[in-house]
């Protein structure tokens, strides 16, 4: 997992850049100022209202996403185009909403509840588009009597592999009942993995919304599957001295709660960082632009481009990897959950 | 502007604050698509691999058994053909004992019979031979008579010469 490893140590690295020069506004460089690439890369990682495309400024493109807000118990529905780019306050009645920076304010400080379709949401609803399209479309074509062709021959081994060799062996007896959820998790993760693999596109899986949702949802199926045995090994863990039982019955308890935790940090982790990677990779033409000119920004352009490169594929191998690693645990967690009495 | 606090999307703290709408829309959309995916995609694709794992199976194992049945056919026809050609040799045996046992049978009967016949015939030519000694017993007599009363109407006119004939007759007749 020294993989891992690096990217943390990456993620930590630029939480940990000079913070000082984060107005956001993309200001003309004062002589001799090196680029700072971190205001774009954090913009890039986070949600957004808007479907920002390219440009900036006035030039800047971007798809209007619908917001839909919560305030003083009345629902304001409009689309984000009403903000010009956060250039303009939208009013309704008393209530006043401004982007700062791309964040969602009430100018009065009143508390909202913001259910907008973002750009996350958006690109989730892309994601869900395509799963269908995919599955659905995939399994009208199934047919018992004759071998797999087309896009099902592709699908159907990838369905047998998250069920034969994920699923099955993991929880083995009485399987059959989690396939549905697992599948489901296995390919959502990977088809919002690689979506955000394209330029522009919504880092989803690197959200730590997400996953909190995803894991969550491992959290409640492991225990409610919990048994005797789960339970026992949990509050009365066999084999322990009375005296340490104080000790080693919080210890299982935040052990619960641990596993899913750490199933929302890793899927969360390893996709920002990738995506933090391709980012401060590009990044390093406009820094060497800024601090040498042109000549400096076509020197290092190749090599940030060959660098980009090699780390798309092995981005592409971490959609795969966290798609299959996020399904593994969770099968194993259900599987230590439902396991029979030994 | 009004006084509202100025908050910084790019606070290291705002990258894992989980949002709320995120969250929201998360949980209805994933748990909406486990459902429907698994009612119009997981099921059916699942079922017919399943079936079709399932009719491959079957397909070798009755390909397997119409082997296995093959081979008993063929060992039993084998076993057939040993029984037949035991049941050959067997008759063939028989038949061969009992033409020899027939034919050793006639030998021994013709020989009884030949010897029957021999004894018959031997014992009817001593009875001709009896009947003819006899019978030439009588004609000699006979004749003897028939001589002896020639004679004696020839030499009865000599009564010397009647007796010489009489004694020499009779001593011709210690012949037999």
């Amino acid at each position: 997992m020294t993989h891992n490893k690096n990217k943390l140590a990456a993620l930590i690295f630029l939480f940990l850049c000079p913070l000082v020069s984060f107005s956001g506004d993309p200001k003309p460089l004062k002589e001799g100022e090196i680029y700072n690439p971190v205001p774009a890369i954090m913009h890039h990682i986070a949600d957004s209202h808007e479907w920002h495309l390219w440009g900036e400024g006035k030039k800047s493109v971007s798809i209007p996403l619908p917001l839909i807000l919560f305030c003083d118990g009345k629902l304001d529905v409009f689309f984000s185009s009403k903000f010009h780019h956060g250039k303009k306050n939208v009013k309704i009645e008393d209530r006043e909403y401004a982007l700062d920076h791309g964040h969602l304010v009430e100018v009065n400080n009143k508390e909202f509840v913001d259910l907008s379709i973002t750009k996350n949401v958006a690109s989730m609803l892309l994601s869900v588009m395509v799963l269908l399209l995919l599955f659905v479309g995939a399994a009208r074509k199934s047919n018992k009597d004759k071998a797999p062709k087309g896009l099902l021959s592709f699908l159907e081994p990838l369905v047998l592999f998250v069920r034969d060799d994920i699923v099955k062996p993991n929880i083995g007896h009485g399987y059959k009942k989690y396939v549905p959820y697992l599948l489901t998790l296995f390919f959502f993760i990977l088809v919002n993995n690689l979506l955000g693999l394209i330029p522009a596109a919504a880092n989803l899986t690197g959200n730590i919304a997400v996953t909190l949702v995803l894991s969550f949802i491992t959290l409640i199926v492991t225990n409610l599957s919990g048994n005797k045995t789960y339970w026992g090994h949990i509050f009365n863990p066999p084999g322990v001295p009375l005296a340490l039982m104080p000790i080693m019955i919080p210890i299982e308890i935040v052990g619960i709660f641990t596993k899913p935790f750490a199933l929302m940090i890793r899927l969360f982790a390893n996709i920002s960082a990738g995506h933090i990677i391709i980012m401060s990779l590009i990044s390093l033409i406009f820094m060497a632009q800024s601090g040498l000119g042109n000549a400096g920004a076509f020197g290092v352009a190749p090599v940030s481009v060959l660098f980009v490169l090699f780390m798309y594929f092995i981005e592409v191998l971490v959609a795969f990897l966290q798609a299959y690693i996020f399904t593994l645990l969770t099968s194993l967690f259900i599987g230590l959950a439902t396991v029979e009495h030994h | 502007m009004a006084s509202y606090t100025k908050t910084n999307y790019m606070d290291p703290m705002a990258l894992v604050t989980p949002a709320i709408g995120l969250v929201f829309w998360t949980s209805v959309v994933f748990i909406l698509l486990i459902f429907i995916l698994k009612k119009f995609a997981w099921k059916p694709i699942l079922d017919s691999v399943d079936k079709r794992n399932k009719n491959i199976e079957d397909a070798l194992q009755s390909a397997e058994n119409a082997k296995k049945e093959m081979e008993n056919l063929t060992a039993d026809n084998e076993k057939i053909l040993a029984e037949a050609k035991a049941q050959r040799d067997f008759i063939l045996k028989e038949a061969r004992e009992m033409k020899e046992s027939l034919i050793k049978d006639a030998k021994e009967k013709a020989i009884l019979e030949a010897e029957k016949i021999m004894d018959d015939t031997r014992e009817q030519i001593h009875n001709q031979k009896m009947k003819a000694i006899t019978e030439l017993k009588n004609q000699v007599a006979d004749l003897s008579i028939e001589i002896a009363e020639k004679i004696i109407k020839s030499e009865l006119k000599d009564k010397q010469a009647q007796k010489k004939l009489v004694v020499d007759a009779m001593q011709d007749k210690d012949l037999n």
